[in-house]
């Protein structure tokens, strides 16, 4: 008797629940690629929906991707908020001069509505295409800024520090708006036919700010929104050190953490083994330089790191490939997850 | 008459550090004021200021403090020195022309940093803010400077300092560039590939690199 082989979300499934499926889930979080795939620029790629749901079914096909990544680019959400997006032709589009010029606008401040902002329509138009044509086969990942994060992209880093620091009743409006924008937007996404939501919180990493503040800042917020959000949620640091954070990370809900390549991965794993996935935590800025031998090195020395017992899944540590690494490249990993992510993982007690 | 003080610095070093951690203007204000009977600005930024931000810096390096602590320290040290000794003292120290710019992100906290550090080490710095690579080649030629730090967030702002750097060269301009950055944390090697002089881990690693730069100039 032959058995089916496991679909990209079956695989994902179990890995999620803490059991060894039949390899290591591949999370190859590739978003301007689909350009390059298609021949196009990257502003006009992502002028159309049926460019990036081409894009992502391409790329899947071609790594052997097991996720369909609904990420556009992170000032995608400032656009929505009326801000000004610049398009680059080597890189993510960036977000231009913060929209918020002095803490006091925050008291006027109106969220987008979604069904009225062509930007994040198209994000769900996205979705419920990639919805359609993968079936129910491969999970497809949503993506909001964190309330905590987006500031940085709506008034710049140094005002939102001094606004944390010296202004908290601006900081709690602040956060309240931005909170349930986030989880509107959310889950939006996820009745357009979105499996899980990347809820992308860099700030809130141990590299931006301490854990008295994350636990007194932002700790309420995230918990409050992985709630409110109707579908499972991984928490993303964005290659933010979260280490001391793992176990308030793991009452918030979240079904996996994305983690960075600044931390050793056995020793996340040790941490959380059992009640939070891992996702991670490859390094996507020396990955443009790696031969296929390091390619293959480095994914087996993550995959013995976090692999053994599932609740691992293989991806890059800051939620974007950037568009600088080679499609050879990209290419060796998906090969080096065939070769040493299939499970059991016997080779992992022979080497050292 | 004032004089260096080279006894324990140990006390007040440690009672600064945790003002400044605890993001206390007042309590740093008062450690500085205390000591400033015992010493001429110079030598407090030497000895108690600087060490306070390296160490801060080192710790930020090893995953010990957060940004949000570095930046506040740097903002609070520079208010400081800024007291101890006004913009364009001539007190402030002697060095060719340097400046600092973000090239082409707009994420310009980096560079605020790396500016209150400079600042709050006793440099003077111009801050030519965001620019592009020609707008900054452009400028550099202008006002001649010698030292150079760019701070960028992303990739492909990263890879063109390499730009900068060539079409500096072709203007036979070869000033000192001192890079820094998540890019550059992320991979050692890349400020080499950029063509930089140096690369600052952190916001004084940055005051580090450009008083080791400035020594070695002829």
């Amino acid at each position: 008797m032959t058995t089916a082989p496991l679909t990209s979300l079956q695989r994902v499934l179990i890995t999620l629940g803490h059991q060894e499926p039949d390899r290591v889930p591949l999370f190859l979080l590739v978003t301007l690629h689909g350009a390059q795939e298609l021949g196009l620029t990257i502003k006009d790629y992502f002028s159309r929906a049926e460019y990036v749901v081409e894009g992502q079914l391409r790329m899947a096909r071609k790594y052997h991707n097991d996720c369909l990544y609904a990420f556009f680019y992170a000032a995608l959400e400032i656009e929505a908020w009326g801000g000004e997006v610049i398009f680059v032709e080597d890189g993510p589009p960036n977000a231009s001069q913060p929209f918020i010029h002095t803490s006091a606008q925050i008291r006027t401040l109106q969220p987008p509505v979604i069904a009225e902002t062509p930007c994040l329509q198209r994000v769900l138009e996205t979705i419920r295409q990639l919805h359609a044509r993968s079936q129910g086969t491969t999970p497809i990942i949503g993506v909001v800024m964190a309330p905590f994060s987006l500031p940085v992209m709506q008034m710049g880093f140094e005002a939102y520090l001094d606004l944390m620091h010296e202004e908290p009743e601006l900081f709690a409006l602040l956060m309240q708006i931005n909170e349930d924008f986030c989880v509107a937007w959310a889950n939006a996404q996820l009745a357009a036919g979105a499996t899980a939501i990347c809820y992308f919180n860099p700030v809130a990493s141990t590299t931006i700010v301490s854990r008295e503040q994350f636990l007194r800042l932002d700790y309420p917020i995230s918990t409050r929104v992985c709630a409110r959000i109707k579908g499972p949620v991984a928490f993303h640091f964005a290659s933010g050190r979260c280490l001391p954070l793992l176990a308030e990370v793991a009452q918030t809900g979240a079904v996996a953490v994305g983690v960075s390549t600044l931390e050793d991965l056995a020793t996340l794993k040790q941490a959380v083994a059992g009640k939070v996935s891992l996702l991670g935590n490859l390094n996507g800025i020396t990955m443009r330089h790696w031969s296929d031998a390091q390619a293959e090195t480095t994914v087996k020395t993550a995959i013995a790191a976090a692999g053994p017992g599932g609740g691992f899944i293989l991806a890059d540590n800051h939620g974007e490939i950037p568009f600088q690494v080679p499609e050879a490249t990209l290419l060796a990993i998906a090969e080096a997850v065939q070769r040493w992510g299939t499970y059991p993982l016997h080779w992992t007690d022979r080497e050292p | 008459m004032t004089v260096p003080f080279s006894t324990n610095l140990v006390q007040p070093l440690e009672e600064f550090l945790a003002a400044l951690l605890a993001i206390d203007r007042f309590a740093a204000r008062q450690i500085l004021t205390r000591y400033s009977e015992q010493s001429d600005a110079f030598h407090m930024i030497e000895q108690l200021i600087a060490p306070a931000l390296e160490q801060i810096g080192a710790q930020w390096e090893q995953g010990d403090l957060s940004l949000a602590q570095v930046y506040m320290s740097g903002r609070i040290c520079e208010e400081l020195v800024d007291a101890l000794l006004p913009p364009a003292r001539l007190q402030r120290i002697s060095q060719p022309p340097m400046a600092l710019a973000v090239l082409e992100d707009y994420h310009l906290l980096g560079k605020r940093m790396v500016y209150s550090s400079l600042r709050a080490s006793g440099y003077e710095v111009q801050d030519f803010g965001r620019m592009d690579v020609a707008t900054l080649v452009m400028k550099v030629c202008e006002e001649r400077i010698a030292v150079l730090l760019i701070s960028v967030l992303m990739l492909p702002s990263a890879l063109r300092i390499g730009e900068v750097r060539r079409q500096l060269k072709l203007l036979g301009q070869t000033p000192k560039i001192i890079v820094g950055g998540a890019p550059f944390r992320f991979d050692e090697e890349l400020w080499r590939e950029v063509g930089a002089d140096a690369m600052g881990k952190t916001a004084i690693d940055a005051v580090v690199q450009t008083a080791r730069l400035l020594k070695a100039m002829p």
